[in-house]
């Protein structure tokens, strides 16, 4: 049995070099997961609840940081993080994957620009650099949370989006006014119609349906049995059975509501909505 | 905290399969934090769209398609009726034509019979049950309801009364917020 971790990045806006923004973005996640403490004793395995023991943060032996360049005009300029007006335009990108320790866990070159030895040399240099500003950022904003949630303190999203500009507005939960609020209920539910009658006693057909009541008395049967009648007298005898049985039905499911109040019903494992009981005693059959 | 981040599109062309001959076509996509959309995302963005389509002045663009997405970015509790705002802000900023604004608010009904406004996870999980109103701005009139656990009439009226007080308070956010983006630009 092993663990499966699953991260789900969403972009929220892009303005170019999503690479980047989404690397970053997975190994912070991954560095900030906390998953279920574990113990195995020979064959027994015990995972431990959030809240019987403090979840344990997973191993993570480096970070890889992504680094964009955008290349124009045949490797002559250099972006370093393009915009999207930048990537738009771009002869050829390259991307340099990096940790803080200075050794390269990716590299994949892309588009029309072929590139020389030395130019790819110099980017590395440039995510080095990179890559340690980054990883130092990233390093405080665990501190932060953590040492914010030992203190008590917010945290999480909400928290982290700045405050005064355009785009975000916050307000402090604000109190309401509820001094008249009982009684204006109170005189929506007099003025308004009494509520329809409850049926308590649901009867299971099945696992899975029930019926509440018995529903309108189909018209379609009346037809049928009007033109059954005109059409065939010779099955009268037949016909009368038929009503005594559905008579019959009828009583016995009234009689089984009268006993049992409180519990459901269960008829059988039939499968069709009506069922017809031959006999008063015996268990319903299936009829098909 | 709850977070929800919405984006609008519209009204822009619609796909022929999709389009609807004398109105707009709502479609809406809620995108949890965790995972695929499954099948209670399905059922909320229908509710959306529902009372979306009733404040919406889709009659003045028909043939087209609006699109409105939404991503689940912390869900502290109340996310439905965070859901709401976020989508009447949406349209709000979009500038689409409408014919009043909504705001969600979600009671918890405590077992012992108290009422709670705008309730944590915390207190969602231990509640009898959860209702979330859609009120419109004209005459505080209910757009949308959706329940969760056994309450009374009774219960249901005050929690509704309550929740229509307090759409006061989350229209005039909308006031504050939208007179803010546009004082500074």
């Amino acid at each position: 049995q092993v663990w499966q971790i699953r991260l789900d990045v969403h972009l929220l806006n892009h303005d170019g070099n999503i690479t980047d923004a989404a690397s970053i973005a997975g190994i912070v996640a991954l560095c900030h997961f906390r998953r279920p403490d574990v113990s195995v004793q020979g064959e027994e395995v015990t995972v431990y609840t959030p809240e019987e023991r403090d979840p344990v943060p997973l191993s993570i032996h480096h970070m890889p940081i992504c680094v964009s360049f955008a290349f124009f005009h045949q490797g002559t300029y250099l972006l370093v993080d393009p915009t999207e007006r930048e990537e738009r335009v771009m002869d050829g990108l390259l991307v340099i994957a990096m940790n803080k320790h200075h050794e390269i866990c990716t590299i994949q070159s892309s588009g029309v620009v072929m590139l020389v030895q030395d130019q790819i040399l110099r980017c590395s240099k440039i995510t080095a650099v990179k890559v340690a500003e980054v990883t130092e950022l990233i390093q405080k904003a665990l501190e932060n949370d953590q040492k914010a949630r030992k203190e008590g303190g917010k945290f999480g999203f909400a928290e982290s989006i700045p405050n005064q500009r355009i785009t975000t507005f916050k307000m402090e939960s604000a109190a309401v006014d509820t001094n008249d609020v009982e009684e204006q209920a109170g005189e929506i539910i007099a003025k308004a119609d009494p509520p329809a009658e409850v049926f308590a006693n649901p009867v299971l057909h099945t696992p899975g349906t029930a019926q509440i009541g018995e529903g309108v008395e189909s018209s379609w049967g009346d037809l049928e049995e009007s033109e059954k009648e005109e059409a065939a007298e010779e099955e009268g005898d037949s016909e009368a059975a038929a009503f005594e049985c559905e008579k019959v039905e009828t009583e016995d499911t009234s009689t089984i509501r009268e006993t049992k109040n409180d519990e459901p019903i269960v008829l059988s494992d039939s499968e069709e909505e009506e069922v017809v009981i031959l006999e008063p005693q015996e268990l319903p059959r299936k009829t098909r | 905290d709850t977070s929800v981040l919405a984006g609008l599109y519209g009204p822009a062309e619609a796909k022929i399969s999709k389009e609807l001959p004398d109105r707009a076509a709502l479609e809406v996509l809620l995108r949890p934090k965790v995972g695929l959309p499954g099948v209670l995302e399905r059922s909320r963005e229908q509710l959306l769209r529902q009372t979306c389509e009733a404040v919406v002045l889709g009659v003045l663009h028909p043939r087209t398609a609006i699109t409105l997405v939404l991503q689940v970015l912390s869900d502290a509790g109340s996310l439905l009726s965070c859901c709401l705002n976020a989508a009447c802000m949406a349209l709000l900023d979009a500038g689409l034509p409408l014919a009043a604004l909504f705001c969600g608010v979600t009671c918890a009904l405590q077992p012992d019979g108290t009422i709670l406004l705008d309730p944590t996870a915390r207190q969602e999980q231990e509640a009898r049950a959860i209702l979330t109103f859609a009120i419109a701005s004209s005459e505080r009139k209910v757009l949308m309801a959706n329940t969760k656990g056994s309450c009374s009439v009774e219960e249901m009226q005050q929690c509704l009364a309550a929740a229509q007080r307090a759409a006061d308070a989350v229209f005039q956010f909308y006031r504050d917020s939208v007179r803010r983006r546009y004082s500074k630009s």
